[in-house]
């Protein structure tokens, strides 16, 4: 795999990222617990539109096939997409939405803030961009996550169950492949041990303010990344694509 | 404004003490200089009452019809469009806490107002009791139910009431671009493929006579205006509103290659209007008292949706308290 190629691949999975997560996200609108929480969800979404739209056109011009980021979006099937499992996941409760927020969004922070000074100008760009959105993000679910864990017996038990169920998924974020290998050498891309440590450091001090538990690594479930995945991913692409899968070739 | 059972719907009911002829007559001389009443100033108990059920519909309404156009946002066709109607539904519930946070400026609580929305016993526009089932009805909702909503809400800017009239000029500028955002969604769909404009006229063929439905009944039934005309809380007849609405969408339908789905309607040179076929005001008042399409479920999913939420609130006002004695301590 050239570098390039490596640079392609990695635009499109944290785009692949992005709109998994959006589309989860916007399952909340018209059903969350609280206006203001359905208008930040809706909020949350919105700006992982605005970054997976970023990330794919950024890998439609890498690769110079003329794919626009609707091509890359709608027309890939789930083998094609990898995104990491935790984030094709199904809502659960209000709990475990923002449980999967805090984990996916303490390790997408530090990825960003890594590659914001990658020498993949672009790239670098929209990081620093998705960074902010991101800082803000995690402030939101973070102040949640403690309400939650500290609030009553119901909502510590919950939301202690979200992060027990959700544990397995938070290994493959630090599983380097090839294409973060190569990344990591060419492109000054995370290193994913050095990462997963920071990682871990500030989980665990959010777990203790929500007076929560940290689960025991057992057994990691992943694939994601390359295309191996959940039974979920299917539907929520079988209900993203469904109009530009009916009408081929048609604009909207 | 989403109101359109207001005007029958109030009863007589019997005068407040408190509404002496004096300051009644005071109050109208206010009204007539065209000052604006402020939250603490005095006010008729008539119109405080016939505020808060008109703001309260109006602000049930936003947050209701973010369920018809929230079950497209996943099945957007492109990454823009779900962009836009992402920030659209923002928009809405923005709009809905803004107007029940100008709603509580008359002295009752945003929760006794959803409590009311829940239990069926305040009313929201009729107009999302009916389902979004192509992806042109997220672009006739933003043509047609927010054009009629601006249509509406316009006048509504120079509403007497201070804190109704500043919310209305805010959400009016967002909902003029909720409408040309919609208008292009359609002006797309009628320069596509022939099954995008067969969804463009589907579409339009179900919407049109409910967003004219949105006026409310004819001025000829419409017993309360006269009362709220006088207060300077509702400025122009519905019918008149109707009528503008009908003149500047015909047009538009025409410039889309759209029919309008009135056999009636023409042009009446005289005039200068277009005059339209008879409405359903049947269909009008059965999807009002609960018997359309979608009435059960709208109910049912914000009524889920607060069931469901009820450990998430009792947990975050816990912390609240926790945090509260922490910091006394
Ligand atoms: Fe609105
Ligand atoms: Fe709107």
């Amino acid at each position: 795999m050239t570098k390039e190629q490596a640079l392609i691949t990695y635009a499109t999975r944290m785009g692949d990222n992005a709109i998994v997560m959006a589309q989860r996200l916007s399952e909340w609108v018209g059903h969350g617990p609280e206006l203001e929480e359905e208008m930040a969800m809706a909020n949350f979404a919105l700006d992982y539109v605005g970054q997976a739209r970023m990330f794919f056109s950024y890998a439609g011009e890498l690769d110079g096939n003329g794919r626009n980021e609707d091509e890359i979006c709608f027309l890939r099937d789930g083998w094609d997409y990898g995104n990491v499992l935790l984030l094709e996941q199904p809502n659960g409760d209000f709990g475990e939405t923002i449980a999967r927020l805090v984990l996916f969004e303490t390790f997408y922070s530090l990825q960003l803030e890594a590659l914001a000074s990658s020498p993949a100008r672009k790239l670098a760009e929209i990081a620093a961009c998705a960074i902010r959105e991101s800082t803000y993000h995690i402030r939101h679910a973070s102040h949640w996550l403690i309400r939650l864990g500290d609030g009553t017996d119901e909502s510590h038990r919950r939301v202690q169950h979200a992060i027990d169920r959700l544990w397995t998924y938070t290994g493959e974020l630090f599983e380097a492949d090839q294409v973060d290998r190569i990344m990591q050498a060419e492109w000054e891309g995370p290193d994913l041990t050095a990462l997963r440590e920071q990682w871990h450091r500030q989980i665990d001090a959010l777990l203790s303010k929500a007076t929560l538990q940290k689960p025991a690594d057992g057994w990691m479930d992943s694939g994601g990344k390359q295309g191996h995945h959940s039974e979920h991913l299917g539907y929520i692409l079988a209900e993203m694509q469904s109009l530009q899968r009916t009408y081929p070739g048609a604009n909207w | 404004m989403y109101t359109q059972g207001l005007d029958q719907k109030q009863k007589k009911s019997a005068a407040d003490p408190a509404d002496t002829p004096g300051r009644l007559a005071a109050f109208q001389a206010r009204i007539d200089a065209d000052e604006k009443i402020e939250p603490k100033d005095w006010m008729p108990s008539g119109y405080r009452k016939t505020l808060i059920r008109q703001m309260s519909q109006h602000a049930h309404s936003e947050i209701v019809g973010m369920l018809p156009e929230g079950n497209w946002i996943t099945r957007a066709p492109t990454l823009r469009r779900k962009a836009i109607l992402l920030a659209k539904v923002q928009d809405e519930a923005g709009h809905g806490l803004y107007i029940y946070g100008a709603t509580e400026t008359l002295g009752v609580s945003r929760d006794n107002l959803v409590a009311d929305l829940l239990s069926g016993k305040a009313k929201y526009s009729s107009i999302f009791n009916y389902p979004t089932i192509s992806w042109a009805d997220i672009g006739t909702i933003g043509w047609l139910v927010d054009g009629a909503a601006i249509m509406n809400q316009i006048p509504l800017c120079r509403c007497s009431y201070g804190p109704y009239a500043r919310a209305m000029v805010r959400v009016c500028k967002e909902e003029s671009f909720h409408q040309r955002q919609g208008y292009e969604i359609m002006l797309e769909l009628c320069r596509g493929t022939d099954e995008q404009k067969r969804m463009a006229q589907g579409a339009l063929d179900r919407w049109w006579w409910p967003s004219l439905m949105m006026f409310g009944p004819s001025d000829k039934t419409s017993e309360h205006s006269a009362q709220s005309m006088a207060w300077k809380i509702k400025r122009i007849s519905n019918d008149e509103l109707r009528q503008k609405f009908v003149d500047v969408t015909v047009p538009q339908a025409e410039y889309l290659g759209l029919k309008m789905p009135d056999e009636d309607l023409v042009f009446d040179q005289k005039t200068g209007h277009y005059r339209f076929g008879e409405i359903d005001w049947e269909e009008f008042w059965e999807v009002l008292k609960g018997n359309g399409k979608c009435n059960r479920e709208r109910l049912e999913a914000r009524n889920s949706a607060h069931d469901k939420g009820r450990w998430v609130r009792e947990a975050a006002s816990a912390y609240a308290e926790k945090q509260a004695a922490r910091d006394a301590a």
